[in-house]
């Protein structure tokens, strides 16, 4: 351990003398690591374009690099020291499952900065970022349940994380306040991105009879299974994909992460990175909300515009009381807003969703 | 004209070689690759095979090197077993993903308690798991002749599933906000598969696979059950009248593969990986079989196939963060690789001729 500290660090000052200005000023090198391939149309595809971002606004300052298709494990940890070795100065982990191998690296790596994504673990040189993707879920559940005329929406989740489940009950909630009959059908379909299960999935629920699909997948593959099917909704995810606009995609949840990547690269250019813990939705615009189409009716449109707003402005909160625990139990009183360790860490389902959250 | 004339003995010469005229083989349309895609091809391929060796870094990547071909020859090895008598063994994922989830369950009831018996324990576990889900096709087969093929194939997904509601449910570290995924035993000692010497890559999982090539090899070469295994997978009938019991050398074959399937999972959960999750699986048991074959189902040639594929790996991330080859291209460069020497053997047991064939 010991000694690939010593050598890292001679060799990152190796590494960095190769990148080096004239005038001694450093280019600062940035790595991404990715869970999937870059072209997966959502998740990657939007952190990629975060990198993209960087590069374009910082131009000459800035390298980046990145490798795709990351497994999570052990992997991951090779891929990140690779980076380390090869100069980095900072270095953006983008999935839930690299967190003990950032923070494994980053303890190897001092000077090298991390910033995990979705995690919660941070250490000195470790970060961690994540969207509060549950406010589009509000909005998207508001279009969901004024446009479903079978009152099935078919839901696709990938695993049964916080994240995920925050997202199931932002929908549902609002989804039942402006259709009560309204009923979620979920799948799980225990990955991220995976086409075929993701379009098995799909298929599967439009035949239960769902006219509305969420999908809490990146690829594209629900899209398309919705439009062979011709009378089925859906929604984006993580990216617009604009390209299945403007049925059956009527909106679509955006992660802009170029904003934040911009800021944490000119930081530790700037020489003020902290470690610190952002959490960001609409408002500041790190969750966008795609383009709604005109399959929407224009009273619907300007309902869940208004939620935006609100949500943005910080006048509403899509987890506002009084709710129930699908047991029942009371969660939040007339008026009450969720805390943040609550949202964080949420492992049930409110009221009226049907079906376990699978253990 | 150009025929093949089949040989009456296959050539020991092409069987040798062809694992090197298929590396030439992948160079040079790897290279071609590389080339349409806009990078310089020779560079390509000295980052991926030169770099992890005998670049500025190989100080670590050395190390890596086994971490990432300890588990494959370890799998292969057994796998080889049973290819070679014509037993296939498709689900050694799933016997690898059980082995860890044995493995890591018993580590886990002992937490926080320390003894140096947890991971002899351990290890126990893993190669019972890997076992007992091997012996369900093998079991079927012996039983009802079902297609081992097939069961254990989609034993790979039951045991996916498995391994998601561990993460989720029992397993799941209690301190971990809900978030799915067991504790880490790297920060359990008693549990934790550490490097026997620091900086060296060198864990339980790599000593246990070097055993097992030294055990495999000697078996082969020396011992009445390789004879069987041999013997079966040549001439079937012949092995039925030297008194070769089909079942039990099934159970054997499918048994030996689960159990080293199984010991390559824990190794890993206890070890590089750390914790189960629920994507824990990333597809050894099943590159293990281009392994077996790539090594000639001889365990001396599995040794230098692992260390191949993992090279592979480790060279195909460096070259895509330092040049920006994307990652299809490396699985294509992979594949390109079976390929080539599926494509090749056929020399091994036909010679190529040129002009007419002569009319019998």
């Amino acid at each position: 351990m010991k000694l690939i500290t010593l050598l890292a660090s001679a060799a990152v000052a190796l590494g960095l003398a190769g990148g080096a200005y004239a005038d001694g000023h450093e280019k600062t090198k940035v790595g991404f690591v990715f869970v999937g391939p870059i072209g997966d149309g959502g998740w990657t595809y939007e952190h990629n374009k975060g990198r993209l971002a960087v590069e374009e606004a910082l131009g000459d300052a800035v390298e980046t690099v990145y490798v795709e298709n990351v497994a999570e494990g052990p992997d991951s940890e090779r891929v990140m020291t690779q980076m380390a070795l090869d100069g980095a100065d900072l270095i953006f982990t983008t999935s839930f499952g690299y967190m003990d191998p950032t923070i494994n690296i980053a303890a190897k790596f001092p000077d090298v900065k991390f910033e995990h994504a979705t995690g919660y673990k941070r250490a000195d040189n470790v970060s961690t970022y994540s969207a509060r993707f549950y406010e589009g879920r509000a909005i998207q559940g508001h279009i969901a349940g004024k446009m479903t005329k079978s009152n099935i929406i078919g839901y696709i989740a990938s695993y049964p994380i916080p994240e995920v489940i925050r997202g199931i009950n932002a929908a549902y909630i609002h989804a039942a306040k402006v259709n009560p009959d309204v009923e979620f059908k979920i799948i799980w379909a225990y990955t991220w991105f995976d086409p075929a299960k993701e379009a098995d999935a799909a298929r599967a629920l439009i035949e239960q009879g769902a006219d509305v699909v969420l999908q809490h997948t990146d690829s594209t593959a629900p899209q398309a299974a919705a439009q062979e099917a011709g009378n089925v909704v859906t929604f984006g995810q993580a990216s617009d994909m604009g390209q299945y606009a403007p049925f059956p995609r009527v909106s679509s949840i955006i992660d802009d992460w170029a904003p934040y990547y911009i800021a944490r690269t000119k930081a530790v250019i700037d020489g003020t990175w902290e470690s610190t813990d952002t959490w960001d939705g609409i408002g500041p615009g790190m969750v966008g909300i795609g383009e709604i189409s005109d399959a929407v009716p224009a009273d619907v449109k300007e309902e869940a515009l208004a939620m935006k707003a609100a949500i943005a402005d910080g006048s509403y909160h899509p987890f506002t009381g009084p709710l129930k625990k699908q047991d029942g139990s009371d969660w939040l009183a007339d008026g009450e807003v969720a805390d943040d360790g609550t949202l964080a860490g949420m492992n049930f389902y409110v009221e009226g969703l049907t079906g376990e959250i699978p253990q | 004209m150009i025929w093949l004339e089949k040989r009456p003995q296959p050539s020991r010469f092409f069987a040798y070689i062809t694992p090197l005229l298929a590396v030439l083989a992948t160079f040079l349309f790897g290279g071609l690759l590389f080339a349409a895609l806009g990078k310089d091809p020779v560079q390509s391929i000295i980052t991926i095979f030169w770099e992890p060796l005998f670049g500025e870094f190989a100080f670590y990547y050395r190390p890596q090197l086994l971490i990432k071909g300890a588990p494959l020859v370890l799998i292969a090895i057994g796998l080889s077993l049973g290819f070679k008598a014509g037993i296939w063994n498709i689900g050694a994922e799933g016997q690898y993903i059980m082995g860890a989830l044995f493995g890591a369950g018993v580590g886990l009831a002992f937490y926080p308690a320390e003894s140096v018996l947890i991971f002899p324990a351990m290890v126990m576990a893993g190669a019972l798991g890997g076992w007992l889900w091997a012996m369900i096709p093998a079991f079927l087969k012996v039983r009802f002749g079902t297609n081992e093929i097939l069961v254990s194939l989609m034993l790979v997904y039951v045991a996916e599933q498995f391994l998601a509601s561990m993460s989720l449910g029992l397993l799941k570290n209690p301190e971990g906000f809900g978030f799915p995924g067991s504790r880490n035993l790297q920060q359990y000692d008693s549990a934790h598969n550490a490097e026997i010497i620091a900086g060296t890559g060198m864990h339980w999982g790599v000593v246990a696979a070097l055993i097992a090539v030294i055990f495999a090899y000697v078996l082969l070469a020396r011992h009445r059950l390789g004879f069987a295994v041999r013997v079966t997978g040549e001439a079937p009938r012949a092995a039925r009248f030297a008194g070769v019991n089909p079942g039990r050398l099934v159970l054997f074959c499918l048994g030996t593969s689960g159990m080293l399937a199984g010991l390559a999972g824990l190794f890993e959960v206890a070890g590089p990986a750390g914790q189960v999750s629920i994507d824990f699986n990333v597809g050894y048991g099943f590159t293990a079989i281009i392994v077996a074959f790539l090594g000639r189902l001889h365990p001396i040639g599995i040794v230098l196939a692992g260390l191949l594929m993992a090279l592979t790996y480790i060279g195909g991330d460096i070259a895509q963060s330092q040049l920006g080859l994307p990652a299809a291209a490396i699985q294509v460069f992979q594949g390109m690789l079976l390929f080539f020497l599926l494509a090749l053997d056929l020399f091994t047991n036909y010679r190529l001729r040129l002009g007419r064939a002569e009319t019998a």
